[in-house]
C-alpha cells in the first residue's frame, strides 16, 4: 500500500450502535473546502470532548450500522481529519463505507466485539486482523472486495482514477 | 432462475444476465449533486483527471441544501458549481426551483428502467419510477461523472408485501414510517427493497416517492415501488419481477387498520401509533423535504387549515419541493390557505431539515416533522426534539399545539 500504513498500534475510542453521519458531523459544518474546520466539530454532538483527547493515529471503534444516514462525504473525511487512522465497527452503512474507502480511510467490518474505551489496538490491514492487545482477543475483518482493495492500495478513488482512467475488476 | 426487479435492470445495464452478490462495474444513465455535496465532487472530478463529464444531458447540479446561501462561504461554494456547470454545459437548477429529487422526476432526468446515480442519501426516491436508484458520495459521483460508470454489488432483496387498503386519514408517510418502524434503521443495509401488494397500487407517483425515499431509512441500497398503477405522463415498459425471483427475506402486512404513525426522537425506526404522543406540546411545525413537500402534501395540509388558525405558541414553516409544486398550489389556493392560517412560506429547497438555517429550532423546542430524519441535531441544535409524521399530521399538530391525530379534520 502506498500512502497508507499496513500496521497500526493505537489507542481505541468506542462508541455504540448506529453513529449516524449527523452526529459525526452536524450538516451545518459540511458546507466547505476547508477540510481542517471539520475536525474541530468532529462527534461534538456526541462527544463534546473528542476533538480535544483525539490523538494522530487514534482508532474510531463502533457498532452495528456506523455511519448511517445521509450521504456526506465530509462525515470520513472529518474523522481523517481528526486523526483518526482507521474505523473499527461490527458493520458499516453502505455510503459511509465506500465514501472511507474512496477518501482512503481504511475501515474494518467485524462483527459482534468486546473492545473497550481507552483499549490498546492493533491493526492489521493486509491480513485484516484487528487485535485487542489488552484483552487479548483477535478479531478478523470481513474481506473486501478486490475492487475496494485497489482503491485502497492507491490511497482513494481519486489517485485509483488517476492512475488507471476507468474501473477494472 | 428468476430475477428481482434491481437485477433485471443492473442485467440490462451490464449486458448479460446477473444476480444477487456479482460485483459489476455497471454503466449509469444520469447523476446528479446538491450544495452539499456537488463542490467536493468537482473537486474530485478536477483532481481524478475529469475534463468533460459523460453526458451533459444527464448530470445535473442542484443547489438546494442551503438555498439562498446563508453566508458568503457557501456563497461561494455555490458560484464555484455555476461555473462549473457553465464550463460542463451541464444544467445548474438554481435557488428556489426545487429539491434534487424532485426536480430531477420533474424534469425527467431519470425514467422507468433507469440506473440513476445521486451524491445524497435520498436517491432511491427514483424507485418510485421503476428505477433503480443510490445514493452515493462526492468521490463516487465524481467517478460518475467522469466515467458514465459505477462499480457496485448486485443487491439482495427485502419483498415488502402490504395487503389492505389505508384508512382516510392514513396516507402514505404512515404506511413507510410503520414499515421503518418494523425493518428498522438498518435492517435492509446493503440491500434492495421491492414495496408490492395492494396498499401500494393506488398510490400517486407522489406518495410512491414518499415511500421509496425512506429506503434509506432502512439502510437499502435502493428501494422500488412495483409499477402496477403507476401513472406516468409519458409512455414506459415497466420491469416487474419474475414469479421464482430470489428474495433474502420477505415481510408481509395487512394495513388496513393501519392508524397515523409518529416517528419520535432520536432515531427513524422509534415509531409508534399516533395515540402513544397525542398531547405532546409542539413548538414548531414543518411541511416540506424530499419525503414530504409535495403537491398532494401541502393540499392536505391546507385542507385541514382551511379557515383556521394556528395554534399562537406554534410557527409553522412550508417550503414546497418545487417551484412547479409552489405554482400549483398557488393556482388551487392552497398556498393562500396555508399563509391565511399563519404558515410562513420559504424557498422551495430542503429548508430546516439539514439544519444549516431556514428555522433552526431553540433549546428543549419540539418539533413535529414531514421530513424523514430525526436524528439528533438534524434540524441545526443537538438540544432539540423531532417528531416525524404525515403532513396531516404536522397541519393537526400545528393547529393544536401538540401532536394531534388528524383523523377528525379528514373524515
Amino acid at each position: 500500500m502506498s500512502s497508507i500504513n499496513t500496521i497500526i498500534e493505537a489507542k481505541a475510542h468506542v462508541y455504540g450502535d448506529h453513529i449516524d453521519t449527523d452526529r459525526i458531523i452536524p450538516g451545518k459544518y459540511t458546507k466547505t473546502l476547508d477540510l481542517s474546520t471539520l475536525a474541530n466539530h468532529v462527534l461534538e454532538d456526541l462527544d463534546p470532548n473528542f476533538n480535544k483527547i483525539v490523538q494522530k493515529g487514534d482508532i474510531l471503534i463502533a457498532g452495528i450500522n456506523f455511519g448511517c444516514g445521509s450521504s456526506r462525504e465530509q462525515a470520513p473525511l472529518a474523522l481523517k481529519q481528526s486523526g483518526i487512522s482507521v474505523v473499527i465497527a461490527e458493520d458499516f452503512a453502505r455510503i459511509f463505507f465506500r465514501n472511507a474507502i474512496n477518501i482512503g480511510l481504511p475501515v474494518l467490518e467485524i462483527g459482534k466485539h468486546t473492545i473497550q474505551k481507552g483499549a490498546k489496538i492493533a491493526v492489521n490491514l493486509k491480513e485484516g486482523t484487528v487485535t485487542d492487545i489488552t484483552a487479548n482477543k483477535i478479531y478478523t475483518a470481513t474481506k473486501l472486495p478486490d475492487i475496494m482493495i485497489a482503491i485502497l492500495n492507491e490511497g482513494g478513488l481519486v489517485p485509483y482514477l488517476n492512475k488507471n482512467g476507468n474501473y477494472t475488476l | 432462475m428468476g430475477q428481482t426487479i434491481s437485477e433485471k435492470i443492473i442485467s440490462n445495464h451490464v449486458g448479460r444476465k446477473v444476480f444477487a452478490g456479482e460485483l459489476v462495474i455497471s454503466k449509469v444513465d444520469g447523476c446528479m449533486a446538491s450544495d452539499t455535496t456537488g463542490p467536493l465532487t468537482i473537486k474530485a472530478f478536477k483532481e481524478m483527471g475529469g475534463t468533460k463529464v459523460f453526458n451533459p444531458d444527464k448530470c445535473a447540479l442542484i443547489i438546494d441544501h442551503a438555498a439562498p446561501s446563508p453566508n458568503e462561504r457557501i456563497a461561494n461554494l455555490h458560484k464555484m458549481m455555476r461555473d462549473f456547470a457553465k464550463e460542463q454545459g451541464m444544467r445548474l437548477f438554481e435557488i428556489g426551483e426545487g429539491i434534487c429529487h424532485q426536480v430531477m422526476v420533474e424534469n425527467e432526468y431519470v425514467k422507468p428502467g433507469d440506473i440513476f446515480i445521486g451524491a445524497d442519501s435520498h436517491t432511491p426516491t427514483y424507485g418510485a419510477l421503476n428505477a433503480f436508484a443510490c445514493g452515493v458520495g462526492s468521490t463516487d459521483l465524481a467517478a460518475v461523472m467522469m466515467t458514465g460508470k459505477i462499480w457496485l454489488k448486485v443487491p439482495q432483496t427485502i419483498k415488502v408485501h402490504c395487503s389492505g387498503k389505508l384508512k382516510d386519514g392514513v396516507t402514505a408517510k404512515d404506511l413507510i414510517l410503520f414499515l421503518v418502524g418494523k425493518i428498522t434503521v438498518s435492517g435492509a443495509t446493503y440491500q434492495a427493497i421491492e414495496f408490492c401488494g395492494e396498499a401500494f397500487e393506488s398510490l400517486s407517483l407522489a406518495s410512491r416517492m414518499t415511500i421509496a425515499n425512506m429506503s434509506s431509512e432502512m439502510g437499502a441500497k435502493t428501494g422500488i415501488v412495483h409499477p402496477t398503477g403507476l401513472e406516468l405522463d409519458y409512455d414506459f415498459s415497466a420491469i416487474t419481477p419474475d414469479e421464482d425471483a430470489n428474495y433474502i427475506k420477505t415481510f408481509s402486512f395487512d394495513v388496513s387498520d393501519l392508524e397515523p404513525q409518529v416517528s419520535a426522537p432520536e432515531s427513524p425506526d422509534n415509531v409508534h401509533n399516533i395515540s402513544n404522543y397525542e398531547g405532546t406540546k409542539v413548538d414548531y411545525a414543518f411541511i416540506g423535504t424530499c419525503c414530504n413537500g409535495r403537491l398532494e402534501d401541502l393540499d392536505i395540509a391546507a385542507k385541514i387549515l382551511k379557515g383556521k388558525k394556528i395554534h399562537p405558541d406554534v410557527r409553522l414553516i412550508i417550503a414546497p419541493a418545487s417551484q412547479s409544486v409552489l405554482l400549483d398550489a398557488m393556482s388551487n389556493g392552497t398556498m393562500a390557505t396555508l399563509i391565511e392560517s399563519g404558515a410562513s412560506l420559504i424557498t422551495s429547497g430542503c429548508g430546516p431539515c439539514v439544519g444549516t438555517h431556514q428555522g433552526v429550532p431553540a433549546d428543549g423546542e419540539v418539533v413535529i416533522s414531514a421530513a424523514n430524519r430525526n436524528f439528533r441535531g438534524r434540524m441545526g441544535n443537538p438540544n432539540s426534539n423531532i417528531y416525524l409524521g404525515a403532513p396531516a399530521t404536522v397541519a393537526a399538530s400545528a393547529l393544536e399545539g401538540k401532536i394531534m391525530n388528524p383523523k377528525k379534520y379528514l373524515i
